[in-house]
């Protein structure tokens, strides 16, 4: 794997790092204290491609807690809500789409 | 059912201990990610957009009721209650945590189920007709040959790091149910003229970015011979595939660039030197593998019991009857399909409390049998025919009576971007919005036999390719767009099908497809011409005229 250090990275807005978290696949976000969160409120927002180059770089060093960190578009409000920058990682965020079908 | 033997059950057992200490070391952090990920693949070990997707195989399709019970309980203790029947005889559950996966996976070794072959660049899951054993007019058992073909590919050390994965379909009824055209190898079982039971051999199909209808390779191989014929296939496919472009390296692109003549002629040479191998099958063998099938007991019944009759007069239980019940082998006996497919619903998707319900009408019901089709809906396969109206009534509790088989609202749909990474758009909420649009039975019946099949990316899980009605998700500027094709058929008679013109919004989908299906009820012949059939008498030309005109 080409270290994210030497990658080509572009983003076009504000950006965070996600992964799944490695003991139950659950989606989390790289925070802004070199640990990760499942809330996306919490994430570090990057504005830079140097920036998410570096969180992305300490994001995949932590290989033993989270699994394929990459760099996510967000979309941050007036009032400095963060929402998703698109469709899929609206659902990784909120879950599926569709009602689960339910044991009775 | 099949009984594994010691060897089997060994190498199960085996496999569930190396990977709970595969797993500890990778919690650990004593294993990266990257040495782990094959690991955790050949276990069927997934990561989706959620979760880890565990993938378990349910060979040839035929499941026991405690193994279906199994499922069940994986579903409901490691999972949320539910679990996901895919197109290739598998069953997919969703939510699972790596902590909990080697438990899950000692858990249905107790009863023979694992997860191998079901991922990687390895032969994978050998898949047959459903009704493999009990169709009426089937040579033989296809079945045997598909365990036969199981245990030479299980763990082949040769063959263990192909190209590509490498997926074979096996039927024996004129009637292909097990798509065994869009396979990498097809096989047909049938007789020559001295009655001996053999094979034409398909190679070469698949769907995905580029779909390919399977060639005959070679009209006959002896029963005796197939294995090693087999061999050859995926010899001269290991030795030539494409291992630099992942997208060029399943064996239908090197069918294609080197024309099958070539191809077949490269297998031959390798064929004839081999041939008479260990590989040869003797007829000790083979009987081995069948004895180890048990069959039913079956009573001699009628076809005609007057529990039938009484019941027909039902028309909700008539329709049932109609749509969903087959003909079987045996007299009295009948086929029963089991539709995963409830209007507003996930296709395929069952929940725990369903598959444990399921188990005990087949116990009941069905000498403790289950099928599980490529279709993605269950079958019970031998149902007496006095028994089908308490059967009809139990499932209908169960919402497992819906009359749609084989009618347009029994769809095939992928995960789509609900679950998987690879997903362009979603798939789910445009068969759950169709299943509505078309949930008047009479309608349905009206319409006819009419398969839509929709995948979520260029990947073709969903079988869009072969679908009479295909619907491909793509990407346009961040939204959801969807692709029309029309006339593919995944049968004996597979095809293709064509595309109607520019992809349409998430939105106009359903629409979309009504007005296909309201042009081809104006179109059509005579009320029994099927949509394929009209699509083929008259091509695309109309209903692109009938889709975009207005739009
Ligand atoms: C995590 C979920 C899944 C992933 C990552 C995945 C991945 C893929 C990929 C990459 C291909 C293309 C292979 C190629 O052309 O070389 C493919 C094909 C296919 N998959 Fe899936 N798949 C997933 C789920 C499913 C499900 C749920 C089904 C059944 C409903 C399925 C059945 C198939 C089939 C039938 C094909 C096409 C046949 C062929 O191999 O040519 N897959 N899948
Ligand atoms: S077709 Fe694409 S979206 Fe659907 S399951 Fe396959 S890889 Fe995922």
């Amino acid at each position: 794997m080409t270290s994210p250090l030497q990658q080509k990275i572009k983003i076009t807005g504000p950006s965070v790092v996600t992964a799944n978290r490695t003991w139950d696949g659950v989606v989390i976000y790289r925070d802004a204290h070199k640990g990760w969160t499942t809330d996306l409120a919490e994430a570090a927002i990057v504005r830079t491609a140097d920036d998410a180059r570096a969180l992305l770089a300490e994001s995949t060093a932590d290989d033993v807690g989270a699994i394929g960190p990459y760099i996510a578009p967000v979309a941050v409000n007036d009032n400095g809500t963060v929402e998703p920058g698109n469709l899929r990682e609206q659902i990784r965020r909120k879950g599926v789409t569709i009602d689960l079908p339910a044991s009775a | 059912m099949y009984a594994y033997d010691e060897i089997d059950r060994t190498l199960i057992n085996e496999r569930v201990s190396e990977f709970r200490d595969q797993v500890k070391r990778r919690l650990a952090g004593e294993l990266t990610e990257d040495e782990f990920k094959m690991l955790r693949l050949m276990n069927g070990v997934y990561l989706q957009l959620h979760a880890y997707m565990f993938r378990v195989a349910i060979p040839y399709g035929t499941l026991s009721s405690p193994q279906l019970r199994k499922m069940a309980h994986v579903a409901r203790r490691y999972d949320r209650g539910y679990g996901h029947f895919t197109t290739r005889q598998n069953i997919q559950f969703n939510w699972i945590k790596l902590a909990d996966l080697p438990d899950a996976l000692e858990d249905l070794a107790s009863v023979g189920i694992h997860a191998m072959q079901t991922s990687g660049n390895c032969t994978r899951n050998v898949t047959t007709d459903q009704w493999a054993g009990v169709a009426p007019g089937e040579v033989e058992d296809p079945r045997i040959w598909a365990e036969l073909l199981r245990q030479y590919s299980t763990m082949h050390p040769e063959f263990s790091f192909l190209p590509r994965k490498f997926k074979i379909a096996i039927t024996a009824s004129a009637h292909d149910r097990a798509a065994i055209k869009v396979h990498d190898i097809g096989l047909r079982i049938h007789k020559n003229e001295a009655g001996e039971t053999g094979f034409e051999v398909l190679v070469g199909g698949g769907l995905g970015r580029t779909p390919f209808i399977g060639k005959v390779i070679k009209p006959f191989v002896h029963g005796r011979d197939i294995l090693s014929y087999v061999e050859s296939i995926l010899r001269v496919y290991n030795q030539y595939g494409r291992r630099d472009n992942i997208y060029k390296a399943r064996i239908k692109i090197l069918v294609h660039e080197l024309g099958i003549e070539k191809f077949a002629a490269e297998v031959e040479d390798e064929w004839l030197a081999t041939r008479e191998s260990s590989l040869t099958l003797d007829n000790e063998v083979v009987e081995d593998i069948r004895s180890r099938f048990s069959y039913p007991h079956y009573q001699k019944l009628s076809d005609t019991p007057d529990e039938l009759a009484a019941a027909s007069a039902d028309p909700h239980f008539a329709r049932w009857l109609k749509n969903s019940v087959a003909p079987h082998q045996r007299t009295g006996y009948a086929i029963v399909t089991l539709s995963l497919k409830p209007v507003g619903g996930p296709p395929g998707d069952a929940t725990a409390d369903q598959m444990d319900a399921v188990a005990d009408l087949a116990d009941k019901y069905s000498f403790g049998e289950i099928r599980v089709g490529h279709e993605q809906n269950l079958a019970l396969p031998s149902v007496a025919r006095r028994d089908l109206p308490a059967l009809w009534r139990q499932l209908d509790k169960l919402g497992l009576a819906t009359p749609n088989v084989n009618l347009v609202t029994d769809i095939i749909a992928c995960p789509g971007l609900d679950y998987c990474s690879l997903a362009n758009t979603r798939s789910i909420p445009i068969a759950q919005e169709l299943t509505r649009r078309f949930a008047n039975n009479d309608l349905a019946e009206l319409i006819g036999r009419l398969h839509i099949n929709i995948s979520g990316c260029i990947n073709a899980c969903g079988h869009h390719h072969v679908g009479h009605i295909g619907i491909l998700g793509v990407e346009k500027n961040g939204e959801e767009f969807f692709q029309i094709t029309i006339g593919g058929r995944a049968d004996e008679h597979a095809v293709v099908g064509t595309l109607i013109g520019p992809a349409v919004p998430f939105a106009e989908v359903a629409d979309v497809i009504e007005d296909i299906v309201e042009a081809y009820l104006a179109l059509r012949a005579r009320p029994d011409e099927l949509f394929v059939q009209t699509v083929e008498r008259l091509g695309v030309e109309p209903f692109k005229e009938r889709v975009y005109a207005t739009r």
